[in-house]
C-alpha cells in the first residue's frame, strides 16, 4: 500500500510536468489540426536555456525559469512564421505542416548538437536532494515543486482561456477559423498567441525535465510521450491533454515500479495503438466530423 | 574516392529506395502517411537474418536456419506484409492524422519489443549477418520493384488508389472499395519495406533496433515528398540525392544534418509538389510534359493577345 501512494506520487509528479507540454500539441492542434512535432525540440531548447541561465550567467532560480519560458516563446512564434507561415496563407493539408514540423525538429537538435555539443549536461543542485517525509511518504522537493509549478501553469492556462477576450478567440479559432476570420478576429494574431502559450510552457517543462534527469539533444525524443500523452486524452482539448498526461505518467510509474522499467517506455506505444483502435479521439476529444 | 566507397553509397541508396518505391505507393498514390516504416524494416531484416544466419554453434551466438538468400528476402517481406495486414485491420479505418500517428506507435513499439528481446540481442542488437547484399542482387530487386509498382500505378487497382487519394468520398460513392485499396497499398508497401530491410541488415552484417527508429521512417516519408509525390521516378531520383547528399556534405560534418533539415522546410514552403510531382521520366510522361508545357503557353500568348487587344479598345 505505501509503495502504492509512493508511485503515485511520483507519477502525479511526471505526470504534470507531461502535461505543460502536451497542452502545447494540444493547443496547436486545436487551431491548426496537425500535430506540431517541432515541440519536442522547443522544449528541449527551454532545457538549455534554463541551464546556460543557471550557469553561464550565473542567474537565480526564478530569473533563469523565465528566460527559458520567454526564449521558448520567442523560439515557437519563430518556427511558425518561418516554417508554418507559408504553408497557412497557401492552404496547404496538413500533411505538408507535419513534414515541415519534422524538418524543424531535425533542424533544432542538429543546431545544438553542431554548437553546443551532444554531451549529456547536469544541471546545478538547485534544491536539496534529502525528500521531504511526509508520514511514511518520502516526497522530493523539485517533485514537489514540479507539481505545485505545473499546476499553477495549467490553471492560469485554463483561465486565460476561458475568460479573457483572447482566450475566446482561440476557441473560436479552433472551433471555425474561417468564420471566425470573417467576424473580423485577427485569426493570425491568434494562431501566434498559441504558439507563444505553447512555447511559453514547453520552457518551463523543459527546465524541470532538464533538472530532474539530464539535458541533451534528443530530450526531444522524450517528448514524444507527452504528445501521446496529448492523444490519449484527446488531440486539441486541454482539460484532456491534461488528464491523459496524469494518467500516463501514473500508469508509467506503476509499471516501472511493479513489472519491469524495461516496460515503462514501450507502455507509452502500447496505450497509444490500444486508444487508436477503441477510440481514438481519446477520453476528452470531440469526435472528429468527417469533413468530406 | 575510391570505387568500394562509391559502391557503398550506391547501395545504401538503391536499398533506401526499394522502401521509399513502397511509401511512394502509399503516400504518393494512396494518401496515406506513416512514420513507422522503419517498423516493417526492422522485422524484415530481424525475420530475414533469422532464415539466413548459420546454425547456432557457440553459446552465446544468435543462431538461425542457414537457408540460402532468397529464402530470407521471402520471409522478411512476407513478414513484414502479414503484421502490415493486421496493423490496417485496426488502423486504416482511422481518419487524417490519426493513421499517420497509429503507424509512428506501431513503428516506435516495434523497436521497444526488439530491444527487450533477448533472443535476437536485444538493444545490443545481432551481429554475425552473413553479407549476402551485393550491387547486383540491390540492382535487380530494384528493377523487380519500380516494374512491378509501374505497372500496377497504371493498373485498375492503381487507378483505383489514386481515386482514393484524390476524393475518398467520392471514390467511394463511385464503387471504388476504398478500405480494400487502402490495404493492398498497405500491404505491398509493408512488403517492400521488408525486403528493403533484409538487403539492409545483409549489408551492414549487424543489426540493432536503433538503426530503425523514428528518424529513419521520417527519412523515408521525406525523401519521398522531395522527389513528388505520385511520381515513381521523382522517388528514385529522391532516394539517389537524399542518399548521397549527407555523404557528400560529410565534409561539413556536424552542421550536414543543420541543412538537411532546414532543406526540408524549405522544399516544403517553396515547392511542395517535390521534383518530379505527378510527372514521369518515360517517353510517355515526357509527352506529357511537354504537351502541358505547350498548352500553357499557348494560354499564355492568348492572354498577352487578348490584353493587347484590350487596350486598343
Amino acid at each position: 500500500m505505501n509503495q502504492l501512494l509512493q508511485q503515485l506520487v511520483n507519477g502525479l509528479s511526471i505526470g504534470s510536468v507531461y502535461a505543460l507540454m502536451a497542452v502545447g500539441y494540444s493547443l496547436v492542434y486545436s487551431i491548426m489540426n496537425f500535430s506540431n512535432f517541432a515541440h519536442g525540440g522547443v522544449i528541449m531548447l527551454g532545457a538549455y536555456f534554463g541551464f546556460f541561465g543557471l550557469t553561464l550567467l550565473k542567474l537565480p532560480f526564478a530569473a533563469a525559469f523565465i528566460l527559458a519560458s520567454v526564449g521558448t516563446a520567442v523560439l515557437a512564434t519563430l518556427i511558425e512564421r518561418v516554417a508554418y507561415k507559408p504553408l497557412r496563407d497557401r492552404k496547404a493539408p496538413f500533411l505538408y505542416f507535419i513534414i515541415s514540423a519534422m524538418g524543424a525538429s531535425i533542424l533544432l537538435e542538429n543546431v545544438v548538437i553542431a554548437t553546443i555539443g551532444p554531451t549529456f549536461r547536469t544541471y546545478p543542485e538547485i534544491f536539496a536532494r534529502e525528500p521531504i517525509a511526509l508520514g511514511s511518504l518520502a516526497i522530493g522537493r523539485l517533485d514537489l515543486i514540479m507539481f505545485f509549478v505545473s499546476a499553477f501553469c495549467l490553471a492560469c492556462l485554463i483561465l486565460f482561456i476561458d475568460k479573457t477576450r483572447i482566450g475566446k478567440a482561440i476557441q473560436a479559432s479552433a472551433y471555425n477559423m474561417k468564420a471566425c476570420a470573417l467576424m473580423g478576429v485577427n485569426t493570425d494574431l491568434v494562431v501566434l498567441i498559441v504558439f507563444a502559450l505553447g512555447g511559453f510552457l514547453a520552457g518551463i517543462a523543459g527546465v524541470f525535465f532538464g533538472m530532474k534527469y539530464t539535458v541533451y539533444p534528443q530530450i526531444g525524443n522524450i517528448t514524444t510521450k507527452s504528445f501521446i500523452a496529448a492523444v490519449f486524452g484527446g488531440l486539441g482539448s486541454l482539460p484532456g491533454a491534461v488528464i491523459g498526461s496524469v494518467l500516463l505518467g501514473v500508469i508509467e510509474t506503476l509499471v516501472a515500479g511493479y513489472l519491469s522499467s524495461q516496460f515503462r517506455d514501450l507502455i507509452a506505444f502500447v496505450i497509444l495503438i490500444g486508444v487508436l483502435i477503441v477510440r481514438p479521439t481519446g477520453i476528452m476529444g470531440k469526435t472528429a466530423e468527417d469533413k468530406a | 574516392m575510391d570505387m568500394t566507397y562509391i559502391q557503398g553509397i550506391l547501395m545504401l541508396a538503391g536499398i533506401n529506395l526499394i522502401a521509399v518505391l513502397g511509401l511512394c505507393l502509399l503516400t504518393g498514390f494512396t494518401g496515406l502517411f506513416s512514420f513507422g516504416h522503419a517498423g516493417f524494416m526492422a522485422i524484415g531484416a530481424y525475420i530475414g537474418a533469422l532464415m539466413t544466419v548459420p546454425p547456432s554453434t557457440m553459446p552465446g551466438s544468435i543462431g538461425g536456419l542457414g537457408l540460402p538468400f532468397i529464402f530470407g528476402i521471402l520471409a522478411g517481406g512476407a513478414a513484414a506484409g502479414i503484421v502490415s495486414w493486421f496493423i490496417g485491420r485496426i488502423t486504416l479505418n482511422l481518419k487524417g492524422d490519426y493513421f499517420c500517428i497509429a503507424t509512428l506507435g506501431f513503428g516506435e513499439a516495434t523497436r521497444l519489443i526488439l530491444n527487450n528481446v533477448q533472443t535476437f540481442g536485444g538493444a545490443r542488437g545481432w551481429p554475425g549477418v552473413p553479407q549476402y547484399s551485393t550491387v547486383l542482387t540491390v540492382f535487380v530487386v530494384d528493377v523487380i520493384a519500380v516494374l512491378f509498382l509501374a505497372n500496377l500505378v497504371k493498373s485498375r487497382h492503381g487507378r483505383n488508389m489514386i481515386a482514393v487519394r484524390e476524393e475518398e468520398l467520392a471514390a467511394q460513392i463511385a464503387g471504388v472499395d476504398v478500405f480494400r485499396y487502402k490495404m493492398i497499398a498497405l500491404i505491398v508497401s509493408a512488403v517492400y519495406a521488408g525486403v528493403a530491410g533484409v538487403l539492409f541488415g545483409h549489408y551492414m552484417t549487424f543489426i540493432q533496433p536503433k538503426m530503425f527508429s523514428m528518424t529513419k521512417s521520417t527519412e523515408l516519408t521525406i525523401i519521398v515528398i522531395f522527389g513528388g509525390l505520385g511520381s515513381i521516378s521523382g522517388s528514385v531520383l529522391g532516394a539517389l540525392v537524399l542518399t548521397a547528399l549527407p555523404e557528400l556534405l560529410r565534409a561539413f560534418d556536424i552542421w550536414r544534418l543543420v541543412f538537411y533539415g532546414a532543406a526540408v522546410i524549405v522544399i516544403m514552403i517553396s515547392r511542395p509538389k517535390g521534383l518530379m510531382g505527378g510527372m514521369e521520366l518515360s517517353p510517355a510522361g515526357i509527352r506529357k510534359i511537354r504537351a502541358e508545357r505547350r498548352a500553357r503557353l499557348a494560354l499564355k500568348e492568348e492572354a498577352a493577345r487578348e490584353a493587347a487587344s484590350g487596350g486598343r479598345s
